[in-house]
């Protein structure tokens, strides 16, 4: 498959008052054609400037952004401008005319690419059946819900028939429920389309239902890329683990207490460990937190467990979790 | 009040009308892209431009720092050149324009100020040339404040008209100045005062209803 994105290097350092800060530290990667790719990290990571420099909102200060094996930063104005109508964008805030229809606001991508007026009204019309809309196009935005708006925007996004679009907190402003709404359409699209979907957010939920691969991004560094199944079963980084894995509420019981998290990557989630271990070895563990999440119709599970007092008991405990197949690690305070 | 008063107010009428008119409408052609310019050559705008941002700040400052009725001297030459005479009511369109432009300038500028930054951003996304976004994204959405803004600067305008009695520039200004100031016709001053008033308030109240009318948020 080929490489829609080809990040090599990527910093981007702000100078404001004299004062420099790194956004971006170093980031290399590459997006491949038809997947959908998850940007995920805390707020102020980095996040929402690596995805300005996919169409070049942001400029990166050193490293390349190729776009299907072209130098975006080596672009003249107006050979941005064109391939800036294969790249379309969804935002956090919708960002439409608020003195528009919704039907004129569909067509205005159209109208920037020069589309000449009967076919472009024909395109709009199109592609706000396709979101669900076709009732609305005469209504202006501020009579919408925030889920419509963000709609009537993927529809302004796709009308020029793009061939990446990026989703810039997307769902950070709606409902769980409209959020779902949204990820669902965004994925028939893809599927149906072929269209590479960049999607950004802080949001895991987002993440697991929709995406193929992840990067995780921590303070303007790659901390972590990979298949979302690995990452998410399996999460490498100091980062991704914090993501991953909510921190521990508790101390343990006592002060040489040892606790260590027990993750299930899904393919024993129907097996009864702890009430084996009790069966097997008579030993007792105290469960302090677990979860379980779905990821791609997979369960998948972390379990924070104090260990006995003893030290060869502690042993037995961890050798019972081992041999069947669990990752076992220590968890130390504040992790 | 006699026959020959009342036809002088009604002449007045008319001329402050006329001159109100001409004078919004040509500092409105000048002034509207000289406020879209400072606005989009400001920092972190379209069109960043420091150098000539300032200059036309620098301009436009002056300008506007100038008492109109300084102003108004102060431009008999230049008054005289354009349209051949200094006084009346085309003379006195020319002094009430160029008082206006600096006034219009920085109106749209602050109406165009309030847009939101990601409507730019999502144009510039689109792939839209700074004009095509100025043209197609900003002003279409800052329209409304526009409206109200070009109410306001319409009744500055009407206000300043009344000033260029002064120097015969005719118009309500000037009736009240000969009538009721140098003849002591209060009855004559009080007419042309009402009339300015609700000369004020029509436009005022139309800019709003139109301003409403627009605004789709």
């Amino acid at each position: 498959m080929e490489n829609v994105y080809d990040l090599k290097n990527v910093y981007k350092v702000y100078k404001n008052d004299g004062k420099e800060f790194t956004a971006l530290k170093d980031v290399s990667l590459t997006i491949k054609e038809g997947e959908i790719f998850g940007i995920i990290g805390m707020s102020g990571a980095g996040k929402s400037t690596l995805v300005r420099t996919l169409n070049r909102l942001e400029e990166v200060t050193s490293g390349t952004v190729e776009f299907y094996g072209k130098d975006l930063a080596a672009l003249k104005p107006k050979a941005l401008r064109e391939v800036r109508h294969s790249i379309s964008m969804i935002f956090q805030g919708f960002n439409l005319i608020n003195q528009r229809t919704v039907l004129q606001n569909v067509e205005q991508s159209l109208k920037i690419l020069g589309t000449p007026r009967a076919e472009r009204k024909a395109k709009a019309k199109q592609m706000l059946e396709i979101v669900g809309l076709q009732d609305k196009a005469n209504q202006y935005p501020a009579r919408l819900s925030g889920g419509q708006k963000q709609r009537v925007a993927i529809a302004r996004a796709l009308a020029v028939d793009p061939k990446v679009l990026l989703c810039d907190e997307a769902t950070s402003a709606l409902d769980p429920k409209i959020t779902g709404e949204i990820l669902d359409l965004l994925k028939k699209i893809n599927e149906e389309r072929k269209l590479t979907i960049v999607i950004i957010t802080h949001e895991m939920s987002v993440v697991e239902k929709i995406c193929d691969r992840v990067a995780i991004i921590d303070d303007g560094n790659l901390a972590e890329i990979g298949d979302v199944k690995e990452v998410f079963s399996n999460p490498q980084s100091k980062a991704a683990k914090k993501l991953v894995f909510p921190s521990n509420p508790f101390d343990p019981s006592d002060e040489n207490g040892k606790l260590v998290r027990i993750v299930f990557d899904g393919t024993q989630s129907n097996v009864p460990f702890i009430a084996n271990l009790v069966e097997k070895t008579g030993l007792k563990v105290n469960i302090l937190s677990a979860n379980t999440r779905s990821v791609g119709g997979i369960g998948y599970g972390q379990m924070i467990i104090e260990l006995p007092a003893n030290e060869k008991d502690r042993k037995t405990v961890i050798d019972f979790f081992k041999d069947g197949g669990l990752s076992v690690s220590e968890v130390k305070e504040n992790d | 009040m006699t026959d020959y008063i009342r036809d002088a107010i009604l002449t007045g009428v008319w001329e402050t009308f006329v001159m109100t008119f001409f004078a919004s409408l040509f500092s409105y052609i000048i002034g509207m892209p000289l406020g879209v310019l400072l606005y989009s050559t400001s920092r972190g705008r379209l069109l960043e431009n420091r150098p000539v941002n300032f200059v036309l700040g620098l301009i436009v400052n002056i300008a506007r720092s100038l008492p109109f009725l300084i102003l108004l001297v102060l431009l008999i030459p230049f008054t005289r050149l354009l349209v051949g005479q200094s006084i009346g009511t085309t003379a006195a369109i020319v002094p009430l324009t160029i008082g206006a432009i600096p006034i219009v300038a920085r109106m749209v500028e602050s109406s165009l100020n309030e847009v939101q930054p990601g409507i730019i951003e999502a144009a510039t996304s689109m792939g839209a040339s700074p004009f095509y976004t100025i043209i197609h994204f900003i002003i279409p959405e800052a329209t409304p404040s526009l409206l109200q803004g070009g109410a306001i600067n319409v009744a500055t305008v009407l206000g300043y008209s009344a000033m260029a009695g002064v120097i015969g520039g005719g118009g309500l200004g000037a009736i009240a100045l000969q009538y009721g100031y140098y003849r002591y016709q209060k009855d004559v001053l009080w007419t042309t005062v009402t009339l300015l008033i609700i000369m004020v308030m029509l436009i005022q109240e139309i800019g709003i209803w139109m301003s409403k009318k627009n605004r789709k948020t």
